[in-house]
């Protein structure tokens, strides 16, 4: 009976492995690495990669400099209606991306909400780069605000009521003991947000449409690839592949957590 | 002027702590049961909690004043403050840690013994060394006030005593307001000039630790500083002496006369062991068994099911105890004292 359910057990995760692993192997079965080197060289992936680039790295760029302080705010302080808040961060994280990308126009757009005040600067956003960099921000700041509250959360507040005690004001207690304590909580939610951005597909084609080297990212590429040249689609997939291992090889090697397993070895038993 | 002076109520979850209390130069001991309200007194003090109302005066110095809307920042007040389990910077070097708050650490680190450390970082230190390193961090601001969470709570029993006796010197040699909080009396005897015992946020008794000792104000604090509590029926007995029916079954004999309800309360220290009922002055024997027995350095602590005494360590070896053993517990009638049970 006991070796019956180990089996299932077994039978249940390889399973689950092979059905996740096959699709991911099977795009490197179909594009040889010379290929693969070569699809970079084309101007559709080579204009969309910098296009990724770029919108990525401001929109991260945005997010951690935005959210950092209000994860901070929202993971130390306690006030009324602090779920709420929260709540309302975590929003984005369960709607669909076409969702997203509709309610971004309905904000942005030239018949949007703000879009009396745009057009009065001579500001249009939709289907511009900044377009697929609100797009970006909009789907990937839930991620890196949820993990940026969680770590200064669990932070011990102990520590930081010692750094008030010692004549830190608030803003030097959060430079020299929040922000390097939660620095492994703040790593982790950062690789995924970035990830999440990267990825960006939804909310982008339907805010900032899919111009070849204005806003067609790495994933519109390929959906744009798709139909013409399935190769380039696929060695776009396989870059992706590589750029998203490296992030969560990165993620367990590096020893961001060190510093949680602090707490544990407080009551270590002295010698 | 008195350099640390405390008039304020401060509400709680369940309770308020009112507190009115000056401290000299001197070292003042809280003691109580855990959620007596002892760690809100000294985060009012360092302004990490705000009191509802009255004061907080440091010599001429107001850092809280309900009435005049006077609330220093934590930052702003001159307290050294030992937390519990020490809160020292994980991330941080021991020097880097000491020296935190500004000013250099090495002459601290030299006077605490701690100059080898330099370089370590928290949690490669034992119990013992943290604390060091919490006391030299909280001194590197040359603090006017001293605050110290429970701090012997986090030492194992082996270097509890070396550390207790360390501390102690140096708490004399500062001869800074310091103010302690321990849930153990014994910590607080050894370290205080003065002690006070509190019960739900509000002070019980204070005095120096013998007097607290000698005449507890109530059976409350007598279990504080470890008497046994023992609950019976009194009533006169020949030539001025109380006979106390306990509700345990024996009858004990005390000086103290009231009649009634009462509890009697008998020091660990008082009561003396013997197999066989001795020959002696002693006019309560009580036979008990033996529930179990802890070494205290050279004293021991032998539980009986009745009651708790202690005896040293060499009246330990001469009998021979052992838990299940059945033994005779003597004390005598003065040394057992009564508190009517009101009601």
């Amino acid at each position: 009976m006991r070796r019956a359910f180990a089996a299932v057990l077994a039978v249940a995760t390889a399973i689950a492995l092979a059905f996740l692993v096959l699709p991911v192997v099977a795009i490197f079965v179909r594009v040889p690495l010379r290929d693969l080197l070569g699809a970079l060289g084309d101007d559709v992936t080579r204009d969309a990669l910098r296009v990724s680039l770029e919108t990525s790295a401001i929109a991260h760029a945005a997010v951690l400099v935005v959210g950092t302080p209000a994860g901070y705010l929202l993971g130390r302080k306690r006030f009324r209606g602090r779920g709420l808040v929260i709540t309302l961060v975590e929003l984005p994280l369960v709607l669909p991306p076409a969702v997203a990308g509709i309610a971004l126009f309905a904000a942005f757009g030239r018949a949007g909400l703000l879009g009396d005040e745009l057009n009065a600067l001579g500001v249009q956003i939709p289907f511009t780069q900044a377009a697929v960099v609100l797009a970006v921000i909009f789907v990937e700041s839930p991620f890196y605000l949820r993990g940026a509250i969680a770590a200064f959360e669990s932070l011990d507040g102990s520590l930081l009521d010692a750094a008030r005690t010692l004549g830190a004001s608030p803003g030097r207690v959060f430079a020299r003991i929040a922000l390097p304590l939660a620095a492994g909580g703040l790593g982790a939610a950062s690789a995924l947000a970035l990830a999440r951005g990267l990825g960006e597909f939804g909310a982008t084609i339907i805010f900032a449409g899919s111009l070849q080297g204005v806003t067609q990212t790495l994933p519109l590429a390929i959906y744009a690839q798709f139909e013409q040249d399935f190769d380039t689609a696929l060695a776009i997939s396989a870059l992706f592949i590589v750029i998203g291992a490296v992030l969560l090889v990165a993620l367990k090697l590096y020893p961001w957590f060190r510093f949680v397993s602090i707490s544990r070895s407080r009551f270590a038993p002295s010698t | 002027m008195v350099p640390l002076r405390l008039d304020f109520a401060l509400a709680l979850r369940a309770f308020d702590v009112e507190l009115e209390l000056d401290v000299g130069a001197e070292t003042f001991a809280v003691v109580g049961p855990s959620g007596a309200g002892k760690t809100s007194i000294l985060r009012a003090v360092a302004g990490l909690a705000r009191p509802e109302r009255g004061a907080i005066a440091c010599g001429d110095e107001l850092w809280f004043d309900a009435d005049s809307n006077v609330d220093l920042r934590p930052e702003q007040r001159s307290v050294g403050y030992v937390f519990q389990e020490y809160a020292l910077f994980p991330h941080l070097t021991v020097e880097q840690n000491v020296a935190f708050g500004g000013g250099r650490a090495d002459r601290l680190l030299r006077r605490l013994d701690i100059e080898h450390l330099a370089r370590a970082k928290p949690p490669e230190l034992s119990g013992g060394e943290r604390q060091r390193v919490a006391l030299a961090r909280a001194l590197a601001r040359s603090p006017r006030v001293l605050l110290l969470d429970e701090p012997m709570a986090a030492l194992d029993p082996h270097t509890r005593g070396t550390v207790r006796a360390e501390l102690h010197d140096l708490l004399r040699e500062l001869s800074l307001p310091t103010l302690l909080v321990t849930h153990d009396f014994e910590d607080a005897a050894a370290l205080a000039d003065r002690v006070g015992v509190l019960v739900a946020g509000r002070l019980r008794q204070v005095g120096a630790p013998g007097d607290l000792l000698g005449s507890p104000a109530d059976p409350f604090v007598a279990r504080l500083a470890g008497a046994n509590l023992l609950t019976g029926v009194a009533a006169p007995a020949p030539s001025g002496l109380t006979a106390v029916l306990l509700d345990a079954g024996p009858t004990i004999y005390v000086a103290d006369s009231t009649s009634g309800r009462t509890e009697v309360v008998v020091y660990p220290w008082d009561v003396s062991l013997a197999r066989e009922t001795p020959d002696d002055s002693a006019l309560n024997h009580l036979p008990d068994q033996i529930v179990s027995l802890t070494p205290l350095g050279n004293r021991a602590r032998v539980r009986l099911r009745l009651l708790t005494a202690e005896i040293t360590a060499a009246s330990l070896e001469r009998l021979q105890l052992a838990p299940g053993d059945h033994v005779v517990a003597s004390f005598k009638a003065t040394q057992a004292r009564l508190f009517s049970s009101a009601g």
